[in-house]
């Protein structure tokens, strides 16, 4: 069933009466397996971070240590994220809370953009209605899909540049419509798509998958994760030549091959939770490996141009919530997309 | 009434994602005067909202009288936030705001004010009116804390009704005080650079 417009008057109804799907268990053994291990490993980082933080300061650079630790904060953040999916026996909860760490990601992208006094209707529109309406979508599932892939990039696409011009301030016009535009596209639009897999009604060759969605979604965001890290290990062991010095002196393509190889070695380890067979979680996670490293790669290009380091020192105190989900913004629709196609009944 | 004021203030650092940076300068609860840049009607609740519980509560932001008294929404906000409001039109000899706002906080409150007169359009600060030199004149024991405030333009711009909550941030900076036979023209002038430098720090 495809969703059209006319079902949008009828939003508020829908998510009154809307329970969650049924399906079989919501935790399977498998994905608790892993949250353990993950959770276990999580604690053992937290605990070197903070022997480091410990040590004289002579003996560890300050700034790596600093680095690791808020590293480290935002994987627990993510971990409780994925937790809320099982504590509250529904995808509701982590729509919920990937549609706050939008709004925050979108707050700390346009507040480095500079824009003019022309855009604040469109700007208020944007925070306020297609926002939480993507979500709301989202969390109404997978019959919504007709819907809440074009709502942004469609009709909000449309709206943005109508909404400027009406406020009359024509200057840099293409120009200000676009960086809202991407504001949207990335924080909010393409976000979106990693609790959307949790609405996936998965099938493998044998019939119906007999795992539970929040594994996928699981192994998709440590993937991601794990790739930045991957990436970063591999680069200050072996990186010589630098992909782009003006715009990230520590990404080289050392780094990046030996980044996405080992990602994709540990996605086909990790095939067990997924529908896939070990050969195609090889392949989705060579995709997500892919995709991050573009997804970092764009917003350093972003930062470079606003002359920022870190969306964190932009206003000291924040933690930089875009700095640690610009891989999984583009790695999410992607994964989506493909997983949806090959291994869903469409 | 303090359930309100932590709840509202809550509330306005949500909203404007402020964060508070003290540069050379600690909270406290001694008589200060905060005088800030001007950018949006927003300014005088953030400034109040960002200082710590205990001197917020000691502190009165000084707000125009036109525009907080209009509906019934903004009289109660502002007296929730204890704003001193100031009669724009009827600025006469014997009734200057200066000696109202003396008057009016006693020996223990401090006050925010936004010498610049009315909200600046341009990214450039105006020049500040001579209320701020009169203060320091008058009471000399006063500390006189510059603060910059950071992109809450942006966040309420003049003449919008509807927020867009992108973050900014509040800088306090090292009290200044008058000096002993400083002309009025150079003060202001230099109070002005005291805000203004906070922007770069």
């Amino acid at each position: 069933m495809e969703a059209s417009l006319a079902d949008l008057a009828r939003l508020p109804v829908l998510l009154l009466a809307q329970a969650d799907p049924p399906r079989h268990a919501w935790l399977d053994v498998r994905t608790g397996v892993l949250l353990a291990v993950v959770l276990g490993l999580l604690g053992i980082a937290y605990g070197a971070g903070e022997y480091l933080r410990r040590l004289p300061e002579s003996s560890v650079n300050p700034g790596m240590v600093r680095a690791f630790s808020l590293r480290v904060r935002a994987w627990w953040m993510m971990c409780a994220i994925l937790t809320a999916a099982f504590l509250f026996q529904g995808p509701t909860a982590t729509v919920v809370l990937f549609g706050l760490v939008s709004f925050w990601a979108l707050r700390e992208f346009i507040t480095l953009t500079p824009t003019r006094m022309g855009d604040h209707r469109a700007l208020f529109w944007v925070f306020f209605l297609f926002t939480p309406l993507q979500y709301v979508l989202v969390g109404l599932g997978i019959e919504y899909y007709g819907l809440y892939s074009i709502v942004v990039p469609v009709y909000g696409f449309l709206f943005i540049p109508a909404r400027v011009a009406l406020a009359g301030d024509y200057k840099r016009f293409l120009e200000r419509t676009a960086k809202i535009q991407a504001g949207l596209l990335v924080c909010v639009y393409s976000l979106s798509y990693a609790p959307a897999l949790l609405y996936l009604e998965l099938q493998t060759a044998a019939g119906p998958w007999r795992g539970t969605n929040p594994g996928l979604l699981f192994f998709f965001i440590l993937l991601v994760q794990l790739n930045d890290v991957l990436q970063y290990l591999w680069g200050k062991l072996l990186g010589k030549r630098v992909i782009a010095p003006a715009i990230s002196a520590s990404k080289t393509w050392e780094g990046f091959c030996g980044g996405v190889l080992s990602t994709t070695l540990l996605g086909t380890v990790l095939w067990w939770v997924t529908p896939f067979t070990p050969w195609q979680a090889a392949i989705m996670a060579l995709i997500i490996a892919i995709m991050g490293s573009a997804g970092s790669m764009t917003m350093s290009a972003i930062k470079r141009d606003r002359g920022v380091k870190d969306y964190g020192t932009l206003v000291e105190g924040h933690a930089g919530v875009l700095d640690r989900i610009d891989s999984i913004c583009f790695a999410a629709p992607v994964f989506f997309h493909i997983t949806r196609y090959y291994f869903t009944d469409v | 009434m303090h359930m309100t004021v932590t709840i509202l203030s809550f509330l306005a650092k949500l909203l404007s994602g402020a964060t508070a940076r003290w540069i050379d300068c600690q909270p406290d609860t001694c008589q200060r005067v905060y005088f800030a840049n001007h950018t949006s009607h927003l300014d005088a609740l953030v400034v109040w909202a960002s200082l710590p519980a205990e001197v917020r509560l000691l502190t009165r932001p000084v707000a125009a009288k036109d525009y907080w008294e209009k509906g019934y929404v903004r009289r109660y906000l502002a007296s929730v936030f204890n704003a001193l409001l100031i009669d724009r039109k009827e600025i006469k000899v014997h009734q200057s705001p200066v000696d109202l706002m003396i008057r009016e906080v006693g020996e223990t409150h401090s006050l925010i004010v936004f010498p610049e007169g009315s909200r600046n359009t341009a990214s450039e600060m105006g020049e500040f009116k001579s209320g701020l030199y009169y203060l320091g004149k008058k009471r000399p024991d006063w500390e006189l804390v510059p603060v910059y405030i950071d992109n809450l333009n942006r966040v309420l711009p003049r003449g919008e009704f509807l927020p867009v909550p992108l973050l900014s941030c509040i800088t306090f900076g090292p009290p200044i005080w008058l000096d002993a036979g400083e002309p009025k023209a150079e003060f202001l002038k230099r109070a002005r650079e005291a805000v203004r430098r906070l922007k770069d720090l």
